[in-house]
């Protein structure tokens, strides 16, 4: 027996149900006609899809800003004077601010992304947030991984739940991929998702995994924990039998952490066997001391990842199928703290961009007169709103079940 | 004699008394004391197994209970741990090049003390005292990227040592006030007036009752209580009371009121019965199951935090009650947990007895496979159990034991001859760093740290024949039991000789749980 004769043989035995009952055909058939070229062999992995770089179906690149980003101070209601008021010493100088409309602007250290706006490509989404929202940094990113209400505890990821639902077709390197951190988040439960640090390495190292073959153990009394490990040398095996050689991007990526999770992202974008959604993450917002010059580092370090993966995908065509989404626990609490930071706040803005996104401003201005008993901004946008629209605008899949309810998905994308 | 004794207690009682008697009075068997050994510390030698077999359940546990009191520590710390903390005033008096040069060295001690540690961990003979002290490390987070200083993170390293098997409310009140916490949680900045409320709140959230045991309101107050506290950078860095910072109105905490300070605080904290629960939880899914939730688990747990509470917060009245109970060694618990990156690596140390000059690189694996010690990743500290397996961090795992197997496989090679140094696979230094998964930031540690690395790392010598030797004779079943917590994944040729048996068990997928 040999190992893919394996791998097909033990997925059963842990494989959702929803992998059980995969129907391509129908599921892709809907969101994307091209694909049904691909779908048609996709129980054969490693075989060319035939179909072409179109394809490649419709991406999803998760930013995570970890750690709570910052607001007030990213997108600046500077002509807002209770900002200034909340602000004295923190505060982004209305002379300093980016202007993107006659009350608000962006970071100075986000300016790299003005050609992505005045192209109508970046959507800035005011407000986005929960009811009762938790401070805590933990169970506030559950909440966002989860797709969560508050008092609601959930175990899979809501795109974990979404590939459940319509599953990617099987010829996809994964359903999802994982940069820069060993959390899988948003991904947390999905069968086909994988952390990829460094491909080449990858690529190495998944060679000690073709050693195994099916045994005679009692499948019965696998604990939960053996599974999920036979689980995750599965997704291995298949991703690394996958993977393509490296695209040579004339693109310059940023130097750094982040930068390289950017290239990897741009990397996995042109490979023609696919991905459904890349997550990577930038960290270091928990900004409680001394904010200004490590949080204008921040904005740099995502305006210049940003705007490095809009011309990569330029230059592989994929941009117009390619949804970049930024997402945050929470936001910083608008007062300023003695100590030049900011402690854990609730709704903030996020960021939205690609090819087709319709650029403008979404969202609510920053209610600052409104602040609740802990000195917190009230929401405007449910975040599970940008999910549905990610769902049901970008991906041409029902929402609701997905998310438990009923949200409504936001007109930030051209048809 | 018998009539009356079965009169006495009835006769269901009696057969189930003589269950329990016969049950606790046998020998644990090498099967079985390798469970405990492994679960209460590392992967054990086959010497360590021998010992215990003998043992019955409760001897073998007051054994490991006795011999972890008295734990010395087996080499002696860097000197330099005793050194004044520096003052940051200073450290904004420096220059570009002076700082360079400080932030390098205060990098290469940051190497040193992870592997210090490391060293206690390889060689301990005491080893639930070391997993308790990471246990606590891993439930008290602090880390050395925010504290910056690694005689703190050293500091508090011996509090959480002295305390990781004593009292756990003792342990609180210390940790609390500890130097490096007081920086990790910025109680310094919490004063009266304008309180910061990251410590309070980590303290309800993580250190003792859990989400859902109390409310916003009760942080805020709280954050009050502590108000004050800070440390004296003035007086090498130890806890001070601030008086003029602290907010001496009345507070409002979990339904009680008073002028409380932070120890009253935690006192409160500590009377709340669902602290008890909340830690016996945290050590059922260290040592038993991952699974809370089972009726027969639940009622355990129970019991045991009721123990635990009774004995006014006795650590090793927990862990008695936790390595005594039957579930313990349940047939559904066995190869239950995923072994954490230090018990892999330590545990393969120990048990295969590999050799090495300097432990840095086990130090420094360790790292690569997501537990850097000294700096877990956030104050809820690593999230382990099924987490610390994906695919970055199980290839890498693969890759580690990969790596001593060639290193045994090139002493063949060489045909064994003892007094040639060992020559590493690879000898490109660059990849010889990548061979030993992804070393973070080996590059800080400067020129003399790299070459440290390469002569420790080319100092590794595993020698697969010394540990088979102890199963001649035997059949493949033996080695199997001896190496896996459970039957392997994978089909194991009959055919195989022990050497390519031993390497296939290593890398199979139960390897990588206990």
């Amino acid at each position: 027996m040999d190992r893919r004769h394996f791998l097909r043989s033990v997925a059963p035995v842990f494989a959702p149900a929803a992998l059980l009952a995969w129907t391509p055909e129908r599921a892709w058939a809907q969101r994307a006609p091209l694909l049904q070229g691909t779908a048609g062999i996709a129980g054969v992995p490693g075989l060319p899809s035939g179909a072409g770089a179109q394809a490649l179906g419709d991406l999803l690149i998760l930013i995570e800003l970890k750690g709570a980003n910052d607001g007030l101070n990213t997108m600046v209601p500077f002509a807002d004077p209770a900002y200034t008021a909340l602000r004295p010493r923190i505060g982004i100088k209305r002379e300093e601010v980016v202007q993107l409309s006659e009350r608000a602007g962006l970071h100075p250290s986000l300016a790299p992304l003005l050609p992505l706006w005045q192209g109508h490509q970046m959507a800035v989404v005011e407000g986005v947030g929960y009811p009762n929202a938790n401070l805590s940094h933990f169970r506030s990113i559950e909440i966002w991984d989860t797709g969560s209400n508050a008092n609601e505890f959930l175990h899979e990821g809501w795109l974990a739940r979404a590939f459940a639902a319509t599953p990617v077709p099987r010829s996809y390197l994964a359903d999802g991929v994982v940069l820069g951190s060993n959390e899988m988040g948003p991904m947390a439960g999905a069968p086909r998702s994988v952390a990829l640090a460094n491909p080449e390495q990858f690529m190495r190292q998944s060679k000690l995994i073709d050693t195994g073959m099916n045994g005679g153990v009692n499948k019965t009394a696998r604990s939960a924990a053996l599974n999920h490990v036979l689980k995750v040398e599965t997704n291995i095996v298949e991703a690394a039998a996958n993977l393509n050689s490296r695209y040579a991007f004339r693109t310059t990526f940023p130097q750094g952490p982040f930068g390289n999770q950017i290239q990897t992202a741009a990397q996995i974008a042109a490979n023609p066997s696919g991905v459904a959604a890349i997550r990577v993450t930038l960290g270091g917002f928990d900004t409680h001391q001394n904010q200004p010059g490590p949080h204008a580092n921040l904005m740099k370090q995502f305006a210049d990842g940003v705007v490095a993966l809009k011309t990569a995908l330029e230059e592989i065509g994929r941009w117009n199928n390619t949804l970049v989404m930024s997402y945050s626990e929470f936001g910083r609490r608008p007062k300023e703290n003695q100590s030049n930071g900011t402690d854990h706040g609730t709704a903030a803005p996020q960021f939205a961009f690609g090819g087709r996104v319709n650029g403008g401003i979404y969202g609510q201005a920053p209610a600052l007169a409104r602040l609740d008993g802990n000195g917190n901004l009230p929401h405007a946008v449910d975040f599970r709103d940008l999910y549905a629209t990610v769902l049901e605008r970008w991906w041409r899949v029902p929402s609701q079940a997905v998310l438990g309810g009923r949200f409504s998905p936001l007109d930030l994308l051209r048809a | 004699m018998l009539r009356r004794l079965a009169f006495a207690f009835g006769l269901a009682g009696l057969i189930a008394a003589l269950l329990a008697s016969t049950a606790h009075a046998a020998a644990l068997g090498a099967d079985d004391a390798r469970h405990l050994l492994a679960r209460a510390g590392f992967t054990p030698p086959e010497s360590d197994v021998l010992v215990f077999a003998g043992l019955t359940r409760e001897e073998a546990v007051n054994r490991i209970l006795s011999a972890s009191t008295a734990a010395p520590l087996r080499i002696s710390a860097p000197e330099w741990v005793n050194e004044t903390v520096e003052r940051p005033a200073r450290l904004r008096t420096l220059s570009e090049e002076e700082r360079r040069a400080f932030q390098q060295r205060e990098a290469l001690r940051n190497f040193e003390l992870k592997t210090w540690w490391m060293t206690q961990i390889l060689q301990t003979p005491a080893p639930l005292a070391e997993r308790m002290t990471l246990f606590w490390h891993n439930h008290f987070v602090s880390s050395v990227q925010k504290v910056r200083s690694p005689q703190l993170m050293y500091r508090q390293n011996m509090l959480l040592r002295h305390h990781a098997l004593g009292n756990f409310g003792d342990l609180l009140h210390a940790a609390a006030k500890d130097p490096a916490m007081i920086i990790y949680l910025d109680s310094a900045t919490n004063r009266k007036g304008q309180p910061n409320e990251n410590f309070a709140r980590e303290v309800m959230e993580l250190f003792t009752l859990g989400e859902g045991h109390y409310n916003e309101r009760d942080v805020k107050e709280a954050a009050r209580a502590f108000t004050g506290w800070g440390v004296d950078m003035e007086d090498n860095a130890a806890f001070k009371f601030r008086p003029g910072q602290h907010d001496a109105e009345t507070k409002t905490v979990l339904g009680r009121i008073g002028n409380f300070d932070g120890d009253a605080v935690l006192d409160i904290l500590l009377a709340q019965s669902a602290a008890a629960e909340f830690i016996v939880k945290k050590m059922w899914k260290e040592f038993v199951s991952p699974d809370l939730d089972t009726p027969l688990n639940k009622s355990e747990i129970t019991r045991i935090a009721h123990a635990f509470r009774a004995s006014r917060y006795d650590i090793k009245t927990a862990l008695r009650g936790i390595l005594n109970s039957p579930r313990f060694y349940a047939p559904e618990h066995r190869a239950a947990l995923v072994k954490s990156p230090v018990e892999l690596v330590a545990g393969t140390v120990r048990q295969f007895g590999i050799n090495y000059a300097d432990p840095l690189p086990f130090a420094m694996i360790a790292a690569g496979l997501g537990q850097n010690l000294f700096a877990p990743p956030n104050v809820r500290g690593w999230p382990g159990g099924d987490a610390w397996i994906n695919s970055t961090t199980l290839l890498a795992r693969k890759q580690f034991i990969e790596r001593m197997f060639r290193v045994d496989e090139m002493r063949e090679l060489a045909g064994a001859v003892p007094q040639q140094p060992m020559k590493a696979p690879a000898q490109d230094p660059a990849m010889r760093r990548q061979e030993f998964g992804q070393v973070k930031n080996a590059g800080r540690m400067g020129q003399e740290g790299r070459e440290r690395f390469m002569r420790a790392a080319a100092s590794i010598q595993f020698d697969s024949g010394k540990f088979l030797a102890q199963f001649a004779g035997q059949s493949h079943g033996a080695i199997k039991r001896a190496v896996l917590p459970a039957d392997p994944a994978n089909a194991l040729g009959a055919e195989l000789g022990t050497h390519a048996l031993l390497k296939a068990l290593l890398l199979d997928p139960v390897y990588q749980l206990k």
